[in-house]
């Protein structure tokens, strides 16, 4: 068994090995392509409309297809209406979430009931506190997995039958506050956005737990060695620590709730309006796209076009965006440590 | 300098330190107490919907679920019983379509990314699109394939949806990857080097192979997407009554049906029979959804040491 | 520069042989004037402080150097009568015939088996590979241990196994040179002793450069010693050759100054 493996590389492995790279190069290139070229197929389809339109179906509140009017100033409104009420929704419990978990507060629980069982020293039951706290980053999480029609299914028949009498109570006697001065007959603002919140919620909260985790620990030393409450640590110096990367996250939640469609498309009621009551229905640049595009015209395709590029602009700007701020803020965290 | 006054005073006796006791009776212990209550509280309210989607699919979902639901098609406007097999089909011929498209060129990026030098403009440039495409909103990627396979080829089809979605597995696939195969140990890659390995078999021998759960892992999580998108299929694949498959070969440029917009249009009508078996596709799609997620996690769980 | 040779044996076929004039990363200049001959079926050793370039000359042997950047070199290093550094020579090619034990174990991830027959593979070897890869951990003082678990994974092995599982996946191909880039200096005693006792071993075999910062390693195991030291004297850090001959003389009768001091342990 003395004759020698080792060879040369045969001619087809050179070739193999020439033909691979050239093959993932020209795929990466290909990925590129395919971004300019989805930017393009757009823009240019949306040519005609943008020429016969211009700059007034931006600003204009008309739809109609039957004089060949368009316009989507009510559905940039009720785009950034909905995803900005969403938001301060969901970063308000989402914050609350993060600051849950981050603390640990579950875990604490679990280990003072333990402990009021007598059970918190054996070894059976060391791991629960902290199993305890994975379930419930799981759970948050799972709230993510749920297909956007699901949710559309459920603010259908279940939000709106639920928040419908207070919505009337509130409309029947406070309907001097314009936010509620319309019945809530259904689908409308309120139920979209509080579906919406619930659908961001976990991004806010992975991305705002792991910012608030992120904070190097001797600054959490060095206030309770002050003498401060927890409450005026995660208040006075965690929060402010944190608050880039979860400044991040909020605006990637951004981009995802202007993106959002199909929860939209069920329950914002496809109103072609501009209202500031949190009952009436209203449209996002979204909805009108799934609304209207199975059943267009080649003229409707071109306006729909035109609105698909006013979407994309919103949301790359928001995303683009977002990314950098998550990644400084990664950045900061790790060279302060 | 004034000299230091002689303190008089003898701490642990004469000053008052205050209390030491905890009690809620101080503002900034009740303070404490009543925002840890809060944040509780918002936590639970947070969670509720979870519990609430949950039980509804089960509920109502689970009411309608039967084999018959499974294999038989979507009834008629008051028409009873029915099913959803088709769209079942559907949205796995679809999605498999799309993974078809992507997996391999994905990973193909993914080497081409990962063993790219650090100033390789192309390299850079392919991330930052693979970045913009993670956020990319469904209903876009709807509208391009709208614009590049249905007016091109004249019609609704599951090639157009498949076109669709694979615009929305892509950057998952890519960063994921591209991710795996730079964990593999750099040590690893040098031993390959060392025995005379070039790059495209050092790829294939030891890199693709060590990174595979993680590749796997950015895979599945891919598909769980898409399966869940309705959006991107409203005016793409559109949807059927019908099966996709008949005498013996499956049609895929026609309508095809899809459990997501089987969904959306049934949620919609005023019959209960349609609403019911809206709610039994809800549960199939998060179950399908579920286990795939499930099952991704769990495969980059067992990464070698 | 001394090279010594000695008078009462013959000297082995060479099988490689090194010349570096300048070796140079971006605009540091790591290596100067270093001429190490390769003796067939010998063991070379290189010894010297850290950051004399012990490891950089090494890994001039199979043009592993390729992969740092702003690596250029000035020298040849002949090997089978051709300089490997030549444009027309394939790096790939070199590492075919020249096979590398690391520092730190590095078995791939997948089995012991698939681990050794990896070089089989790669070279589109044929025949059957189980007698190969049983051979050759045989040949690595590997196979009593691992023979009921070929299919388990080469991470599972201790490191002292791991390394033992690297050689003999480096010497399956039977490669003509074996180079070993400090390969016990992971390990524990015990595993280190198992080591020399192979390497001995494989000397009969195949031809072997070692590095080491291990003294007394090398004069256990090694045949011929290269001992660098680091010149400051240009504002910079420059390992080169002072004294090459038999290990014998080198460690008993030292004729440089530095070597001297090195050797009685002056500074390490």
């Amino acid at each position: 068994m003395a004759e020698a493996v080792a060879r040369e590389p045969s001619s087809a492995q050179r070739f193999a090995d020439a033909g691979f790279r050239r093959l993932c190069q020209i795929f990466a290139g290909a990925t590129l392509a395919l971004v300019v070229f989805i930017v393009l197929r757009i823009a240019l389809s949306a040519g005609p409309a943008v020429r016969e339109h211009g700059l007034s179906f931006l600003t204009d509140t008309i739809w109609d297809p039957n004089k060949g009017r368009y316009s989507i100033l009510p559905e940039i409104w009720g785009t950034l209406y909905t995803s900005i009420l969403a938001l301060a929704l969901g970063t308000l419990f989402g914050v609350a979430a993060a600051i849950f978990l981050a603390e640990g507060f579950l875990g604490q629980l679990v280990y003072a009931t333990l402990k009021a069982l007598k059970l918190h020293l054996r070894p059976v039951w060391s791991t629960l506190p902290a199993r305890t706290e994975d379930v419930l980053r799981n759970l948050v999480e799972l709230l993510a997995a749920f297909p956007s029609v699901v949710y559309g299914l459920w603010g259908l028949f279940v939000v709106i039958p639920t928040i419908r009498p207070l919505c009337n109570w509130l409309h029947s006697h406070m309907d001097w506050i314009p936010l509620f001065n319309t019945p809530l007959a259904g689908p409308g603002v309120l139920p979209a956005v509080i579906v919406l919140s619930i659908m961001i919620l976990p991004t806010i909260t992975a991305i705002g737990r792991h910012a608030l985790v992120s904070v190097p620990a001797k600054l959490r030393m060095a206030a309770y060695g002050l003498g401060a409450t927890r409450w005026e640590t995660i208040l006075g110096v965690l929060l402010p620590t944190a608050s880039r990367g979860i400044f991040g996250g909020v605006v990637l939640a951004f981009g995802r709730a202007l993106g959002e469609t199909m929860a939209l498309a069920m329950l914002v009621g496809n109103a072609n309006q501009i209202r500031l009551s949190l009952f009436s229905p209203a449209n996002t640049l979204a909805a009108l796209l799934a609304n209207n595009f199975p059943e267009a015209g080649p003229k409707q395709v071109a306006v729909l076009m035109y609105a698909a590029l006013v979407l994309l602009f919103i949301t790359l700007l928001v995303n683009v965006a977002g990314a950098i701020l998550v990644q400084r803020a990664a950045l900061r965290a790790e060279g302060g440590r | 300098m004034t000299s230091l006054p002689t303190p008089t005073a003898n701490p642990l006796v004469d000053v008052n330190l205050g209390e030491l006791e905890r009690s809620l009776q101080r503002p900034r212990t009740l303070l404490n107490a009543l925002l840890d209550l809060l944040v509780t509280a918002m936590t639970v309210l947070a969670l509720i919907p979870l519990f609430s989607v949950v039980w509804m699919l089960a509920v109502r979902g689970g009411k309608k679920l039967s084999a018959a639901a499974l294999t038989q098609l979507p009834p008629a406007p008051l028409e009873a019983g029915g099913g959803f097999g088709n769209a079942l089909l559907g949205t796995l011929v679809i999605v498999g379509l799309a993974t078809l498209g992507t997996v391999p060129f994905g990973i193909l990026n993914a080497v081409y990314l990962a063993q790219a030098k650090p100033e390789d403009r192309l390299a850079t440039g392919v991330r930052f699109a693979a970045k913009v495409l993670t956020g990319f909103p469904s209903i876009l990627a709807g509208v391009f394939a709208y614009g590049a396979v249905v007016l091109v080829t004249g019609g609704f089809s599951a090639l157009a949806g498949a076109v669709a979605l694979s615009i929305l597995m892509l950057p998952v696939i890519v960063l994921t990857a591209e991710d795996a195969i730079r964990a593999v140990p750099a040590r690893m890659k040098e031993a390959a080097i060392g025995m005379g390995a070039n790059e495209a078999q050092t790829a294939w021998m030891v890199l693709l192979p060590t990174a595979l759960p993680g590749i796997l892992t950015g895979v599945m999580l891919a598909i769980a997407r898409a399966a869940g998108e309705t959006a991107p299929l409203i005016f793409t694949a559109l949807f059927s009554n019908y099966w996709l498959a008949s005498h013996g070969h499956l049609a895929l440029m026609q309508p095809t049906a899809s459990l997501a917009v089987l969904i959306y249009n049934f949620a919609g009508m005023p019959f209960d029979n349609q609403i019911e078996l809206a709610w039994a596709a809800a549960l199939v799609l998060v179950l399908i959804v579920l286990a795939l997620n499930i099952a991704g996690q769990g495969l980059s769980r067992r990464l070698p040491e | 520069m001394a090279e010594a040779i000695s008078n009462q044996q013959q000297p082995s076929e060479l099988v490689m042989d090194c010349q570096i004039k300048e070796l140079w990363y971006g605009s540091f200049k790591a290596v100067r004037d270093t001429h190490i001959p390769i003796r067939k079926n010998a063991i070379t050793a290189f010894i010297g402080p850290s950051g004399c370039g012990k490891s950089t000359v090494l890994r001039c042997l199979n043009r592993m150097n390729d992969l740092v950047r702003g690596f250029r070199f000035e020298g040849h290093v002949h090997f089978r009568g051709r300089d490997i550094y030549a444009r027309s020579i394939d790096p790939v090619a070199v590492r075919r015939y020249i096979g590398m034990v690391f520092q730190q174990p590095n078995p791939f991830a997948t089995s012991i088996f698939n681990n050794v027959a990896f070089g089989l593979r790669l070279n589109g070897f044929k025949g059957e590979k189980a007698p190969r890869v049983e051979e050759a951990l045989r040949r690595a003082a590997l196979w009593d241990e691992v023979k009921d678990k070929l299919s388990k994974s080469g991470l599972s092995l201790s490191g002292g196994q791991q390394q033992r599982l690297c050689i003999a996946r480096a010497i399956a191909t039977e490669p003509a040179v074996l180079l070993m880039d400090e390969p016990c200096s992971a390990l524990d005693p015990i595993a280190t002793r198992k080591i020399e006792e192979l390497m001995l071993e494989l000397k009969q075999r195949y031809t072997i450069a070692i590095v080491t910062h291990n003294l007394q390693q090398a004069l256990r195991v090694a045949d011929r010693t290269g001992f660098l030291y680091v010149d400051t004297t240009q504002g910079g850090r420059t390992g080169y050759l002072v004294e090459f001959g038999d290990s014998k003389q080198i460690f008993e009768a030292p004729r440089e100054k530095y070597t001297q001091e090195y050797i009685r342990g002056t500074f390490s």
